[in-house]
C-alpha cells in the first residue's frame, strides 16, 4: 500500500485511494461478517411454521455484501495501475475535519445541553473562527438564530426539539 | 379512455382550493431553496419536513411536499449555472455547460432555457403519468407477494445491470441499505433482530434518517473539500432575456424530445433523475451537430440534461404511486411518507383515495406552471442568499438537518446517526460507490423482505414460485437479464465482431 502524493493538491496526500478503497471495503466485509454471526444465532434457516426464520433474509445480504466487498478488495489488489492518486490531501483533509469536528462537538453537546445553546455556541464558532468576524457581529447572530428557531418550532409548530438544564429553568 | 380526463378534472377541483394553493406555493418556493442550496436539498428537504405534516390532512400535505420536489427539481439548476455548485445530484450536468454559459455572461440564457426545458420534460411526463397510472394500478391488482417480490427484483438488478460503477460496489452499497433495513423489529415474528443488546437500535435506522445524512452532511464534506466558500457569478435575467432565449429552444426539439423519452423511461424502470440527466446529455453530444463544442456553453447542453432530469423526476411517481415502488431518492422519501401516514400505495390507493391521487395529478401540473414562473422571477433572490457568507450558512444548513433527524422520533440518538450516515456518504461518494440503491434499499428492504417470506411461506419454500406463472416469470427472467447485463452486452459485442470480421475480411 503505498502513501501516493500525487493529488491535485500541493500539499502532499495523506492516504491513498487504493488504501482507502482496500479498508472501506474491508471494513464491510467486517460488518457483512458480523451481521452474519449474529443473524445465524437468531437462526436462518427453514421452520414450517413461519417459513424462512428471522435470521434468513439478513444472513444472506450479509453474505452477498461480504462476498462482493471480498472482490473488490481482491480487484484493489490486484490492479496493477500506476501508483493511485491520492485519496484526499493535507489540505483537503483540514477542510474536512474543520466542519467535521465541530459537527460531531455540535452533536454531542445537542444531546446534553439542547440544541438552543449548541446552535448558538455551533455558529458562533464558524463565524468567530472561519469567519473571522468581530465578536460584537457574532453574538447578535449567534443569539437571534437559537431565538428564532425556538419560536418558529417550539412556539408556532409545537414541535419539541431537544433543550437542556438552561431551557428548564427558564420553564419548558 | 376518458376517464383519467374526468378523474384529473375532479383532481384540480381538490386541488384549487385557497389553503391548498396555498400549501403548493409554500412547497414551491420552500423547494427551490432547497434544491438550490448545497448540502440540502429535495429529498432531505422533505425528509426533514415530514415529521411536521403529521397533523395536516394528507392531501393538503402530500401537495405541499410534492411541491417541494418541483420546486428542488427547479432550483438545483440555479446554483449549478450560477455557481457550478450542482444544488441537487441531477444537475450536476447542467454545470457543464451551464456554468460557461455564465461565465460568458449568458447566464440568463441558460437559466431561461433549462427551466424552460425542464418544464416541458415535466408536462409531457405528467400527461403520461395521467394515462399510465390508472392502467398500471389496474393491472397491479392482479400481483401477489412472488410478482411484488419480482418487481422489487426488477428494480434492484436494473441498478447493478445498468450502473455506471462497479458492479460489486453497487451491490455491496444495496446490500448494507438491506442489512440497515433488517436492524429492530421482525415484521413478521415480532421479536427483535441486528440490536445488539442496545435499546436505541430497537426502532431501527429510518431511511429519513439516512438520507439527511448521506445527501445532506454527507454532500457538505464533498464540497467542503474544495474549499470554505461559495462563489459564484451574477445573473441578470428579465423579460426581454427569456423572450429571446424562448425562441431559440424550437430549435432543439429533437433533444427535447429525447430527453424527454429517456427521463421518462428511467423514472419509470427506477433509475431517477441523475442517470436520466447524464443519459440525456450523453446522447445529446452523441448525436448533435455542435457535439464537440458541449463543455463550452452550448445552450442543447442545457435543455438536454435538464427535460430528462425533470420528466425522470415527474414520472418516477408512476411506479411509486402504482406499485409501491419509488422511482428515485426523493420518491422513496415521498413513499415513506405515505406509509407513515397510514396510506397503502399500490393499486388499491386509486380506488379508496382518489381525491388525494388526482389531487396530487392536478397539482403536479399547476406546480409546474406556478414554479416556472415563480422561479424565472426570482433569480435575483436565491443568487443573493449565496452572498451570505458560508460561515454562517454552513451551520445554519447543518443545525436544520440535524432538527430534522431529531424531529422524526425526538430521539437524541438520530442525530448520532445522521452524522455517521454522512460520514458513510462521504467515504462512498468519494470512493465511486452509489448511494441510490442503498437508500432505495433501506425504503424498501422491509417490503422486499416481507414479499419474499410470504412467497415462500406460501409455496413451502419451493423457490421455483418465482417462475410460477408467466407474470412472474417474464418479470424474474428480466431480473436476470438486466442483473447479467454488461456481461450479455459484451457477449453480443463480441459476435457481432466475429461475424463482422470475415465480411469485413472477404470484402
Amino acid at each position: 500500500m503505498s502513501h501516493g502524493s500525487n493529488s491535485n493538491d500541493p500539499s502532499g496526500g495523506v492516504v491513498s485511494t487504493r488504501t482507502m478503497e482496500v479498508a472501506v471495503a474491508v471494513a464491510l466485509m467486517i460488518v457483512g461478517a458480523v451481521i452474519m454471526i449474529a443473524s445465524w444465532r437468531l437462526g436462518a434457516g427453514w421452520s414450517s411454521s413461519i417459513g424462512p426464520q428471522s435470521g434468513y433474509f439478513p444472513f444472506y445480504v450479509a453474505l452477498i455484501m461480504f462476498l462482493a466487498s471480498g472482490a473488490t478488495v481482491v480487484q484493489q489488489l490486484l490492479s496493477r495501475s500506476k501508483p493511485s492518486p491520492s485519496f484526499i490531501g493535507r489540505s483537503e483533509l483540514g477542510m474536512v475535519l474543520k466542519v467535521l469536528i465541530p459537527v460531531t462537538i455540535f452533536v454531542v453537546l445537542t444531546i446534553y445541553i439542547g440544541i438552543y445553546i449548541s446552535m448558538a455556541l455551533f455558529i458562533g464558532f464558524f463565524m468567530i473562527w472561519l469567519g473571522r468576524y468581530p465578536w460584537y457581529k457574532v453574538l447578535p447572530v449567534a443569539v437571534a438564530c437559537p431565538i428564532a428557531f425556538f419560536i418558529v418550532f417550539e412556539l408556532w409548530f409545537l414541535v419539541p426539539l431537544p433543550k437542556g438544564p438552561f431551557e428548564h429553568w427558564l420553564g419548558y | 379512455m376518458l376517464d383519467p380526463f374526468f378523474s384529473l378534472m375532479h383532481g384540480f377541483e381538490v386541488v384549487l382550493t385557497f389553503s391548498n394553493m396555498g400549501y403548493l406555493l409554500v412547497g414551491i418556493l420552500f423547494g427551490v431553496l432547497l434544491g438550490f442550496l448545497p448540502g440540502v436539498g429535495g429529498a432531505n428537504g422533505i425528509a426533514i419536513l415530514l415529521p411536521l405534516t403529521f397533523s395536516m390532512n394528507h392531501t393538503t400535505a402530500i401537495i405541499m411536499l410534492a411541491a417541494i420536489y418541483w420546486g428542488a427539481l427547479f432550483g438545483g439548476c440555479i446554483s449549478a449555472i450560477l455557481f457550478n455548485i450542482p444544488g441537487e445530484p441531477w444537475s450536476v450536468a447542467t454545470t457543464f455547460d451551464g456554468h460557461p454559459l455564465a461565465q460568458q455572461g449568458r447566464a440568463g440564457e441558460a437559466l431561461t432555457a433549462s427551466l424552460t426545458s425542464s418544464f416541458i420534460g415535466a408536462l409531457i411526463a405528467t400527461i403520461v403519468l395521467t394515462f399510465l397510472a390508472p392502467i398500471v394500478a389496474r393491472w397491479a391488482l392482479d400481483f401477489g407477494p412472488p410478482e411484488f417480490f419480482s418487481v422489487y427484483l426488477l428494480t434492484f438488478c436494473s441498478f447493478i445491470g445498468m450502473g455506471r460503477q462497479s458492479p460489486f460496489k453497487i451491490i455491496a452499497s444495496m446490500m448494507l441499505g438491506f442489512a440497515l433495513a433488517c436492524v429492530g423489529t421482525d415484521q413478521i415474528t415480532g421479536g427483535l433482530r441486528l440490536t445488539f443488546g442496545t435499546e436505541t437500535l430497537i426502532n431501527g435506522f429510518s431511511f429519513l434518517i439516512a438520507v439527511i445524512g448521506l445527501f445532506g452532511i454527507g454532500e457538505i464534506l464533498v464540497t467542503i473539500e474544495g474549499g470554505l466558500h461559495f462563489e459564484g457569478r451574477s445573473a441578470k435575467i428579465n423579460p426581454f432575456v427569456v423572450w429571446e432565449t424562448w425562441k431559440k429552444l424550437p430549435k432543439y426539439w429533437v433533444t427535447i424530445i429525447r430527453g424527454t423519452a429517456v427521463g421518462c423511461w428511467l423514472g419509470i424502470t427506477p433509475g431517477g433523475a441523475t442517470p436520466a440527466s447524464f443519459m440525456s446529455y450523453g446522447l445529446a453530444k452523441r448525436f448533435s451537430k455542435d457535439g464537440d463544442k458541449f463543455g463550452t456553453g452550448m445552450l442543447e447542453g442545457v435543455v438536454a440534461p435538464e427535460t430528462a432530469a425533470h420528466s425522470a423526476g415527474t414520472s418516477a411517481l408512476l411506479p411509486m404511486l402504482t406499485l409501491g415502488i419509488p422511482g428515485s431518492p426523493t420518491a422513496a422519501v415521498l413513499l415513506g411518507g405515505l406509509l407513515i401516514w397510514g396510506l397503502q400505495p399500490g393499486p388499491l390507493l386509486f380506488v379508496e383515495q382518489k381525491d388525494f391521487v388526482w389531487g396530487l395529478i392536478a397539482s403536479i401540473y399547476l406546480g409546474n406552471v406556478v414554479g416556472l414562473a415563480i422561479v424565472l422571477s426570482t433569480v435575483p433572490l436565491w443568487a443573493s442568499i449565496m452572498r451570505i457568507p458560508f460561515s454562517i450558512i454552513a451551520p445554519l444548513i447543518i443545525v436544520i438537518c440535524a432538527i430534522g433527524s431529531y424531529t422524526l422520533s425526538n430521539a437524541p440518538s438520530d442525530i448520532v446517526f445522521m452524522v455517521m450516515f454522512g460520514v458513510i456518504g462521504y467515504l462512498f461518494k468519494k470512493l465511486d460507490y452509489p448511494l441510490a440503491p442503498m437508500v432505495l434499499a433501506i425504503v424498501l428492504g422491509g417490503r422486499a423482505e416481507n414479499s419474499f417470506r410470504q412467497a415462500l411461506l406460501g409455496s413451502q419454500g419451493d423457490l421455483s414460485v418465482f417462475w410460477s406463472n408467466w407474470l412472474v416469470g417474464s418479470i424474474t427472467g428480466l431480473s436476470m437479464i438486466m442483473l447479467f447485463w454488461p456481461l450479455i452486452a459484451k457477449l453480443i459485442g463480441m459476435l457481432r465482431s466475429r461475424l463482422a470480421a470475415p465480411a469485413g475480411a472477404a470484402g
